[in-house]
């Protein structure tokens, strides 16, 4: 555990709050110097929403805003021990302050609980989330893929996915005019 | 004239009851090619009469995988891709790129580097502005509020080919520098432009709309989003404070020459206001970036005239960005170094670590998010994307007005596709 990071006051209510958690505070990039640092901390599935309520409506941390979701899959990650780690990024406007709280899930059925009740703009980044790393959100009031078609079937971010794709450009179907 | 939201359309829900129940219901698909929504969008409107019951909104059109190519290049190569993100202001995504990078890799750039990019990252808002406000009187019928700011992005384009040699999409910045120093005629050329072409451009736009008695009643009251809803929405930018939300990531996490001690002397960071409307409607949006405009002026103006003498890259020790070419052609040294950037197996190595950097760009908080292994290139490279952001309330803003309506919400968004779909 970081000395900096736990010196942060939202993680120190946070462990203060929620005892039997493992937060495991830590900054995102680990810097001599320790200026201007972003810190993240672990949530795991189960709690997400808990926390996460407590996080926004609580006046001394009052994250009115979710700035980001975003996915990072860590399949060749250095030392990662879990697959698809979910990433929020919370921002508090009337405290100018950022955190960031990773959520990990895991193979064969990568599911966090989804945000929408607590942020509604949490809808179409979940979306995103889901379709190009397929993990899914219980909650969710309109889990679709948003970028890509309906009936596409990789997830596309995934590491395991290569970057030219596994053929679905040469084999989409092709209208001619004589088909028409 | 319609001057407060009445209460129907305030307090609305996912849908709009109709007038007639059991009556009618059409549904018009506006899109994915149609004039008004300038890029790629599609909307399936259910419609009772003129009246918008509800609207769905289909966007991936432009998906071109842009998140996987950055996982493919390098922290220089990248920069190509982001610009054609949000294309009508490239410059933004360029700087907000190298903002995350340098804070990735721990550099901090020189004063020279920092007067240029924030000249520049205020030149691309005014451009960006310009198309977004003209295109805004396109939309409700008023052709010359379009033509007219294109002379005036055009002498924008020509400045920006004058330092990167590209005119659209210039790729002009680089981890812990620039491309190239500017040229010793840009700064007066600049000045030029923001003292004597801009104010014109803005003077007349204002004449054309600020008082047009259509354009105010086509766009007052028009697609209103409250303070608290904004921030639900996750709305930044002039969007946000089109809404009364008092966010500028200038002001707030302040960056390049809108901090304190930029130039390492004790300089204050640049003087400038940031406008806010509680407005909450289309027409203060349209009013937030002229005033938006005018701030961009104010901080041009600033720095024009004192940009720091000195080197543009840092050049770090571990060596970050190519040599010059006299360099390699030259010395063995410059050989060696040119060749360690352009073999993938070498290169100049980032911490193991993630980081987010970001900067307010024309249309709000433009982030990214890297996560690195430590290899020459990102193993992750997010993009916040605030087209994206700010377009999924879009539903709620154009339920219970009239169809007509919906394209006036829309041009005030000035929501880009290929930055929306990435």
């Amino acid at each position: 555990m970081n000395e900096t990071a736990h010196a942060d006051p939202v993680v120190e209510l946070l462990v203060q709050t929620f005892p039997d958690i493992d937060f495991a505070p830590a900054p995102l990039l680990a810097k001599p110097g320790g200026k201007d640092e972003q810190v993240y901390v672990r949530v795991p599935a189960d709690r997400l929403v808990e926390v996460m309520r407590f996080l926004r409506r609580d006046e001394r941390c009052s994250f009115e805003q979710l700035c980001d979701v975003t996915c990072v899959d860590y399949l060749n990650f250095p030392k990662a021990r879990d697959r698809y780690g979910v990433i929020y990024s919370l921002l508090s406007l009337s405290k100018n302050r950022r955190l960031w709280v990773k959520c990990f899930v895991n193979d064969p059925k990568p599911e966090a609980p989804s945000v929408t009740c607590i942020w509604r703009g949490a809808n179409w980044l979940e979306r995103e989330v889901w379709d190009m790393f397929g993990v899914r959100f219980s909650g969710h009031p309109d889990l679709r893929r948003i970028l890509t078609w309906e009936g596409f079937e990789a997830h596309p971010l995934r590491k395991d996915y290569p970057l030219r794709g596994k053929g679905e450009r040469e084999n989409f179907e092709r209208i001619t005019r004589e088909s028409a | 004239m319609m001057s407060a939201v009445p209460a129907e359309i305030a307090n609305h829900g996912a849908t709009y009851a109709p007038e007639e129940p059991g009556g009618d219901v059409w549904v018009l698909n506006l899109g994915p090619q149609h004039p008004a929504t300038h890029t790629t969008l599609r909307h399936v409107l259910e419609l009772d009469g003129e009246r918008v019951l509800s609207c769905t909104v289909h966007i991936g059109y432009l998906h071109s995988g842009f998140e996987k190519l950055g996982e493919h290049l390098n922290y220089n190569q990248y920069v190509v891709v982001t610009e054609r993100m949000n294309y009508i202001s490239p410059m933004a995504n360029n700087i907000t790129w190298h903002h995350a990078c340098e804070k990735l890799f721990g550099l901090d750039l020189t004063p020279r580097c920092k007067a240029i990019r924030t000249i520049i990252a205020e030149l691309a808002r005014i451009q960006d502005h310009l198309l977004c406000v003209g295109a805004a009187g396109l939309d409700l019928g008023g052709y010359t509020a379009f033509i007219y700011p294109f002379n005036a992005r055009e002498t924008i384009y020509d400045l920006l080919e004058e330092i990167s040699g590209a005119r659209f999409h210039n790729s002009y910045t680089r981890v812990g520098g620039l491309m190239n120093d500017i040229t010793p005629e840009w700064p007066a050329k600049v000045k030029r432009f923001v003292t004597a072409e801009l104010p014109q451009a803005l003077e007349d736009l204002e004449k054309l709309l600020t008082r047009n008695r259509i354009f105010i009643e086509r766009t007052k009251g028009i697609g209103y989003l409250s303070h608290d809803d904004a921030i639900d929405w996750g709305w930044t930018g002039p969007l946000a404070r089109a809404s009364g939300v008092r966010r500028d990531l200038r002001k707030d996490e302040p960056y390049l020459c809108y901090a304190d001690n930029w130039d390492g002397q004790g300089s204050s960071g640049v003087a400038f206001k940031v406008p806010i409307s509680t407005g909450c409607d289309s027409y203060a949006r349209y009013l937030i970036r002229l005033a938006e405009m005018r701030q961009a002026v104010e901080i041009i103006l600033q720095l024009v005239d004192n940009i720091p003498a000195g080197p543009v890259d840092v050049l770090p020790e571990g060596k970050v960005t190519l040599p010059e070419k006299n360099e390699v052609y030259f010395s063995i040294e410059g050989l060696i170094h040119h060749f360690e950037q352009i073999m993938t197996n070498r290169g100049h190595r980032p911490p193991v670590g993630e980081c987010y950097g970001a900067t307010e760009t024309a249309n709000g908080e433009q982030g990214f998010f890297i996560a690195s292994d430590g290899g020459n290139t990102p193993y992750r490279a997010r993009c916040r994307p605030p087209s994206f952001i700010n377009y999924q309330c879009f539903p709620e803003l154009v339920v219970g007005h009239q169809v007509s309506d919906v394209i006036a919400v829309l041009s005030g968004l000035n929501i880009i596709a290929a930055e929306l779909d990435r």
